[in-house]
C-alpha cells in the first residue's frame, strides 16, 4: 500500500507541475504535451518512456486497489458480526474514514479523466484537438459542472493523500511521538499543494484568466 | 437514576444471539459500571433468569479482564479508563446504554459479553519474551539501560492485554497489542538478540489468528485504557521491514 | 461456650527439612542434601501447578525449563491476569546498590521483626538470600525497572525501612514482574513443556496412597469436570482476603484450592493473620464490590484527620483548624502520619467507632493535602502524586486538590495459609504450596514490597530446587481415571455442584458473601475480642446453614455459569471463616495484623505474649472441631523485642 501509494504520489506531483505549464501559454503547454511522447528519443522510439510510465502507473494503481480490496475483505472477515451501536470514533480526522469510499470515487474520476483528456472520448472538442484546447473547452464557464466535478474529485484526492501519506510514513516505520506533528504537517502540506496545483487550472480557466 | 440497558445476550458460541432490553431503577452515580451490572444480575437471579455473563476480575483497571463495548466505544466514554473503573456519574437519568462484547472473529463469543482472547496468548507464545531461563541471568547492574529507553519501554510494557484495540479498530486488527510487546522488548538491551525473529514470528501469528490488517486509523490508541502510544506500531513496522531485508 | 469445645490440641509439628547449623548455610546445605533428578528423567515426571501469579507462573515456567512436564491452571482467561498484577509498590532485594548499609542479614532481620516474631528464621533468611537473584532474573527478562540517569537500577525506601532496597517499575511493579513470568511461561507453552489450562478452576485434590497425585478441575466454559493426574501438585492459588467480601483482592480470588487441600489433610497455619491496609478508598454505598488501594506513600505528605465533634456533616473545607483532630499526630507525636500499617488502620477504626468518621456511612477519615499544596506548591504535589489523585478522582468524582481525600482501611493480604516445611511441602506428601497460599515467610505481618519478593523467590528459585528431592522418588505408578481415589474425588465435586444447583432458594450467592464479609470485618477484622469472635462463630454457622438451604444458583453446570462459580467459592469461605475466628480466638495475644483488644499495652499498642504464643498454629481438619498442632518458633539469630512507635 505504502509503496504503490508513494509511486502514485510522485506521479501526481510530476503531473501537477506539468499542468501548471498551462499558465505559460498555449504553445508551451502543447509543446510539453508533445515532449511527453518524445521523451527519451532518439535513444528509444517514440512514446517508449511514456508507455513505460503508463504501465508502471497502471500496475501501481492495480496493486494499490488490490491491497485496498484485500485489506477491506480481511477486515470484513475479521469482524463478521458488526456492532449494534454505531461505533463512536475517537479519531476525529475525516480523511481517515473515507479512504475506501474516497478511493472508489477517485477511481471513477480517473476513468472519466482519461476518457476526457487522454482519449478525448467525452471531451467537448473530441479526441483530435490540441491538449490546451481540450482543457479550455472542458473548464469553460458553460461547462461549470465539469469544473465542479473536477474540483470535488481533486479535493477527495487531497483527503486521500492526507491520510495516505501520513499512513505511509507510519508503515515505513518513521512514526515517533515527537515526529508526528511534523509528519502530519508534511502530509497535510503535500496534500494541500497538490490540491491547489490541480484546482488552479480549471478555476482560472473558468473565470477566464486562461483562455 | 433510571436506565435502559440494551445488552447482547448469547447463550453459547453456537447461539446467534440478540440484544435484550432491561430497565434498571435506583442506579447510584457512585457505582462503577460493573457494579451497576452486578445490581442487574442480583435481580435476574432472584427472578429466576439467567444473569448476564461478563468478564471482570481485579476491578482496579490493571488485570485487563473486563471488556465491554459501551455505546459503540470499548470501555465506554471516559478516556484512559477500563470498564471496571468507569463510574455511572458519566451517565444521566433516562439514558439508553448499549452493551456489546468485543467483536472480532479472533475473539469468538463464549457467552453474552464474554469472549475468548486466547489469540493474544498465542501471539506472545510466538515470540513475546526474552529467552532467559531461570538461573542464567547476569548481575542486574551489569547492563545499564538509558533512562529514556527504560521510560519508552515501560510506556509500551504497560499494556494490559484487554483487547480494546482490536474491538475499536475498524479492521479488527491486533496491531497495537502486538506492537506494544515488540516495542517493549525491542527497546531493552535484553531484547536485542531475538529482536528481528520475534517481530516476524509475532506478526505471522497475529495474521494466522484472523485479525484484520492495520490501516493506521489510530482508533486503537484512542480507546486504549493505558494509552499505549501509536508510535509502537511504527516501531513494529520498522523492525518488520528490517527483518524482511535481513531475511532476503 | 469455651474454647475447649471449639478445637482440640494435637501433637506438636516440626519442620524436619531445614538443615541444622548456621542460618546462612542452611539453603546451601539443603540444596546439596536434596536428591536430584537426572535431566533425561525429568520429562517422565509431571507436575500440576494451580495458579499463575508471581509464584505459580514463575514456578511453572522454571519447572518447564528444567524439563518436567507441567500442567498449569488458572481461572482467568489468561495466565497474565493473576492478581499479582495489581501490586503497586515494588520488590525488596538486598542488593545494597545504594551502599546504605543493607545486607542479606538486614533484610532478614527487618522481615522477622516486621512479622512481629512469628515467622520461621530459616525460611526468612533464605528469602533474603534469594532476593538478590530475583532482581537479576527479572532484569534479564527485560522487565523495565525504574532507572537512574546513568542507566543503572533505581531503588527507593519503602514501608518505613531505613535502607533503599525496593526496586520498582513506576506504580506497576507487580504488573511488570508478572508479565515477565507470564512471558517465560508462554515461552514454555510454545516449547511444549507446559500445558496451559485457562478458565479452569481446581475444585478438589486427588490423593492416592497418602500422596497428592492430581486435581479435579472444572472447565469454566463447558462445565466439564476433568481429572488431571501428575507426580506432584503445587498450589499457588493466592490468599483468602475475599472472605471479607470487600477487599483489595480481585473478585475471583478464592480459598477453594487450598481449602480443598486442607480438607484432605493439609494443615492450615495461622489463618487469623490478615493484613489491613490503611490507605484505601472508602466504600461509597451498599453496591460496593471491591476496595481500591492507594499507595501508602500518600501518607508522606497528607495529614490524617477527622472532625472533633461527632456526626459533623459540614464540608471539610468549612471545618476550622481547631475543630479538627489530627489524631495520628496527636497520639503518635514522633511518627505521626507515618506509623505502620496496622497502627494507622486501627486508629482510623477507633475514631470512626466514636462516630467521628466522614463520608458515606461514617466509614472514612480525611487525608488532607492542603498543607502540602501550600508548602510545596500545587505542581510539586501533582508531580509526586498526580497519578494517584487521578485514580482517586476517577473513582470518587472528587478532586483531592480541592477537597481532602477520604480513606479507610481495607483487607489487603493474608499472611496465613497452608503449612509448609522448608521445602515448601505441605503435610500431604507431594503437595507443595508457594506464594501467598502458604504461611511461611511473613509471620504475623508482611512488610511492604515483600509479597512480590516471596512469590518470585518461591517460584523461580526455592520450589524448583526442593521439589526434585521429592520427584527423585518418582515416577510414581500411573493413576488412571478409573482409580478409586480419582472417581471418589470427581464424584464429590459433581455431588457438590448438583447440590448447589438443586437448592433453588431465594437468596443470591453474593448476598450471603456480603453478609459473611460484614460479619468477618466486624468481629475478625482490625480488632478482635473474645466475645465478638464467639458471636461471629455462632453467626457463621447459622449463616452457613441458611446458605445451604436458601441459596439460589440459576442455570446448569454445563455452561459458563458465574453464579455457580461464586456459590462454590462462598461455601468454602464459610468453612474458612470459622477456622479464622477459632484461630483468632485461641491466640489471646496481639501480634502483627492480629489485634486482640484484651492484649494491649497501656498505650493501646499490640502486646505480644511470647511465652505462650511464639508458635505457628497449624490446624488439622476433622469435619468437627479442628485439631491444633503447634510448631514452636525458635529465634537463634534475632532477639525478640516489643515494637514501639510513640
Amino acid at each position: 500500500m505504502a509503496v504503490t501509494g508513494a509511486i502514485l504520489v510522485l506521479y501526481l506531483i510530476a503531473h501537477m507541475i506539468g499542468n501548471l505549464k498551462v499558465f505559460l501559454g498555449r504553445d508551451d503547454f502543447n509543446h510539453y504535451a508533445h515532449w511527453l511522447r518524445t521523451m527519451g528519443e532518439p535513444a528509444v522510439p517514440y512514446r517508449t518512456v511514456l508507455t513505460i510510465i503508463e504501465i508502471v502507473l497502471t500496475v501501481a494503481v492495480i496493486l494499490h486497489m488490490w491491497s485496498a480490496v484485500s485489506l477491506a475483505r480481511r477486515a470484513r472477515r475479521a469482524r463478521p458480526v458488526r456492532y449494534a451501536a454505531r461505533p463512536t470514533t475517537q479519531e476525529h480526522r475525516y480523511a481517515t474514514h473515507v479512504m475506501r469510499y474516497g478511493g472508489v470515487v477517485i477511481l471513477l474520476f480517473v476513468i472519466w479523466h482519461l476518457l476526457d483528456l487522454t482519449f478525448g472520448a467525452v471531451n467537448p472538442k473530441g479526441g483530435d484537438a490540441q491538449p490546451y484546447d481540450k482543457i479550455v473547452a472542458d473548464f469553460a464557464p458553460s461547462h461549470w459542472y465539469i469544473t465542479l466535478f473536477y474540483i470535488v474529485a481533486v479535493v477527495l484526492v487531497g483527503f486521500h493523500l492526507r491520510h495516505g501519506l501520513w499512513s505511509a510514513f507510519q508503515t515505513l516505520g518513521w512514526g515517533r511521538q515527537n515526529r508526528y506533528r511534523g509528519l502530519r504537517l508534511l502530509a497535510d502540506t503535500v496534500a494541500a499543494v497538490i490540491v491547489l496545483g490541480f484546482v488552479s487550472v480549471p478555476v482560472l480557466v473558468t473565470i477566464g484568466v486562461v483562455s | 437514576m433510571k436506565l435502559t440497558l440494551k445488552i447482547w445476550r448469547q447463550k453459547n458460541a453456537d447461539d446467534p444471539g440478540r440484544m435484550v432490553p432491561y430497565e434498571l431503577d435506583d442506579v447510584s452515580p457512585d457505582m462503577s459500571f460493573l457494579e451497576m451490572l452486578d445490581v442487574l444480575n442480583e435481580r435476574l437471579i432472584v427472578e429466576g433468569e439467567d444473569p448476564v455473563a461478563f468478564d471482570h476480575d481485579c476491578r482496579e483497571g490493571i488485570c485487563g479482564m473486563c471488556s465491554l463495548v459501551i455505546d459503540g466505544t470499548p470501555h465506554g466514554p471516559q478516556q484512559a479508563t477500563t470498564t471496571c473503573q468507569l463510574h455511572m456519574r458519566h451517565f444521566k437519568d433516562g439514558d439508553v446504554i448499549t452493551i456489546e462484547p468485543w467483536r472480532a472473529a479472533a475473539f469468538p463469543v463464549i457467552k453474552d459479553l464474554v469472549v475468548d482472547r486466547s489469540a493474544f496468548d498465542r501471539i506472545i507464545q510466538a515470540g513475546g519474551y526474552v529467552s532467559a531461563p531461570t538461573g542464567s541471568a547476569p548481575e542486574a547492574a551489569s547492563i545499564p539501560v538509558p533512562q529514556a529507553d527504560a521510560h519508552a519501554a515501560f510506556d509500551a510494557a504497560t499494556c494490559i492485554g484487554c483487547g480494546a484495540c482490536v474491538a475499536a479498530c475498524p479492521n479488527a486488527s491486533a496491531m497495537l497489542f502486538t506492537a506494544a510487546k515488540i516495542t517493549h522488548l525491542g527497546l531493552m538491551p535484553q531484547g536485542q538478540p531475538e529482536r528481528y525473529g520475534r517481530v516476524t514470528a509475532m506478526v505471522a501469528q497475529m495474521d494466522a489468528e484472523g485479525f484484520g490488517g492495520c490501516t493506521n486509523t489510530g482508533e486503537c490508541t484512542a480507546v486504549c485504557p493505558k494509552g499505549i502510544p501509536f508510535e509502537t506500531i511504527s516501531r513494529l513496522n520498522a523492525d518488520l521491514l528490517k527483518a524482511t531485508r535481513k531475511a532476503s | 461456650m469455651s474454647t475447649v469445645n471449639l478445637f482440640t490440641d494435637g501433637e506438636p509439628i516440626r519442620d524436619t527439612k531445614a538443615p541444622e547449623g548456621p542460618v546462612e548455610q542452611r539453603w546451601d546445605k539443603r540444596r546439596f542434601g536434596g536428591k536430584l533428578v537426572n535431566p533425561a528423567n525429568r520429562r517422565k515426571l509431571s507436575v500440576i501447578v494451580v495458579g499463575t501469579g508471581l509464584a505459580g507462573g514463575s514456578a511453572a515456567a522454571t519447572l518447564g525449563e528444567l524439563g518436567y512436564h507441567v500442567k498449569s491452571f488458572c481461572y482467568q482467561d489468561s495466565p497474565r491476569r493473576a492478581h499479582s498484577i495489581a501490586a503497586q509498590g515494588g520488590i525488596n532485594a538486598a542488593k545494597n546498590y545504594r551502599n546504605d548499609g543493607d545486607s542479606i542479614q538486614r533484610l532478614f532481620y527487618d522481615t522477622v521483626k516486621g512479622g512481629d516474631y512469628r515467622s520461621r528464621e530459616s525460611n526468612v533468611y533464605r528469602l533474603a538470600q534469594v532476593s538478590v537473584e530475583i532482581i537479576d532474573q527479572c532484569v534479564a527478562q527485560g522487565v523495565p525497572f525504574a532507572r537512574e540517569y546513568g542507566g543503572l537500577l533505581d531503588t527507593r525506601s519503602f514501608g518505613g525501612v531505613q535502607v533503599s532496597r525496593t526496586f520498582y517499575a513506576r506504580g506497576q511493579t507487580g504488573q511488570q514482574l508478572l508479565l515477565g513470568a507470564y512471558q517465560a511461561l508462554e515461552r514454555q507453552v510454545a516449547a511444549g513443556t507446559v500445558e496451559m489450562f485457562t478458565r479452569h478452576e481446581m475444585l478438589e485434590l486427588i490423593i492416592v496412597d497418602g500422596a497428592a497425585r492430581g486435581i479435579v478441575a472444572r472447565d469454566m466454559v463447558t462445565g466439564e469436570i476433568e481429572t488431571h493426574t501428575a507426580d506432584a501438585v503445587v498450589l499457588a492459588s493466592g490468599g483468602y482476603g475475599n472472605v471479607f467480601f470487600l477487599s483489595t483482592n480481585a473478585k475471583g480470588c478464592n480459598v477453594t484450592a487450598t481449602w480443598r487441600a486442607h480438607r484432605k489433610g493439609a494443615l492450615f497455619a495461622n489463618p487469623c493473620y490478615t493484613q489491613i491496609h490503611p490507605t484505601c478508598i472508602p466504600q461509597s454505598g451498599d453496591h460496593q464490590s471491591k476496595l481500591t488501594l492507594m499507595s501508602e506513600s500518600l501518607r508522606n505528605d497528607g495529614r490524617v484527620w477527622v472532625p472533633v465533634a461527632k456526626g459533623d456533616k459540614r464540608d471539610p473545607r468549612e471545618i476550622p483548624e481547631d475543630e479538627r483532630d489530627y489524631y495520628l499526630e496527636r497520639i503518635y507525636p514522633s511518627f505521626g502520619n507515618l506509623v505502620p500499617r496496622d497502627i494507622a488502620s486501627r486508629a482510623a477504626k477507633n475514631v470512626c467507632d466514636e462516630g467521628r468518621g466522614v463520608g458515606p456511612g461514617g466509614l472514612g477519615v480525611y487525608l488532607d493535602f492542603a498543607d502540602a499544596i501550600q508548602r510545596l506548591g500545587r505542581k510539586a504535589v501533582a508531580d509526586k502524586y498526580g497519578n494517584l489523585f487521578e485514580m482517586y478522582e476517577r473513582i470518587t468524582g472528587e478532586d483531592p486538590f480541592e477537597v481532602p481525600m477520604r480513606i479507610y482501611p481495607a483487607v489487603h493480604y493474608t499472611m496465613g495459609g497452608l503449612w509448609v516445611d522448608y521445602d515448601l511441602q505441605s503435610t500431604i506428601p507431594g503437595l507443595f504450596v508457594i506464594g501467598e497460599a502458604n504461611f511461611s515467610d511473613h509471620g504475623a505481618n508482611r512488610l511492604g514490597a515483600s509479597a512480590l519478593m516471596q512469590g518470585l523467590a518461591d517460584g523461580y528459585f526455592v520450589l524448583p530446587n526442593t521439589i526434585s528431592d521429592y520427584l527423585a522418588k518418582g515416577p510414581f505408578p500411573k493413576v488412571g481415571d478409573d482409580h478409586e481415589a480419582v472417581v471418589e474425588a470427581r464424584e464429590s465435586v459433581t455431588g457438590r455442584i448438583e447440590r448447589l444447583l438443586s437448592i433453588d432458594g431465594d437468596r443470591t450467592p453474593d448476598s450471603f458473601h456480603r453478609e459473611l464479609g460484614a460479619l468477618m470485618w466486624e468481629y475478625c477484622g482490625m480488632e478482635r475480642t473474645d466475645e465478638g469472635l464467639r458471636k461471629a462463630i455462632d453467626r457463621i454457622r447459622e449463616l452457613r446453614e441458611e446458605f445451604w438451604t436458601r441459596v439460589k444458583v440459576p442455570g446448569e453446570n454445563e455452561e459458563l455459569n458465574q453464579a455457580l462459580e461464586k456459590a462454590g467459592r462462598i461455601a468454602d469461605f464459610f468453612e474458612l471463616a470459622e477456622l479464622m475466628c477459632i484461630d483468632a480466638l485461641h491466640r489471646t495475644e496481639s501480634c502483627g495484623g492480629h489485634f486482640r483488644a484484651e492484649s494491649q499495652t497501656p498505650d493501646g499498642e499490640a502486646l505480644r505474649d511470647d511465652e505462650h504464643f511464639a508458635y505457628v498454629a497449624a490446624w488439622e481438619y476433622t469435619g468437627d472441631a479442628p485439631v491444633l498442632h503447634k510448631e514452636n518458633l525458635e529465634y537463634e539469630n534475632v532477639k525478640m523485642v516489643q515494637r514501639s512507635y510513640k
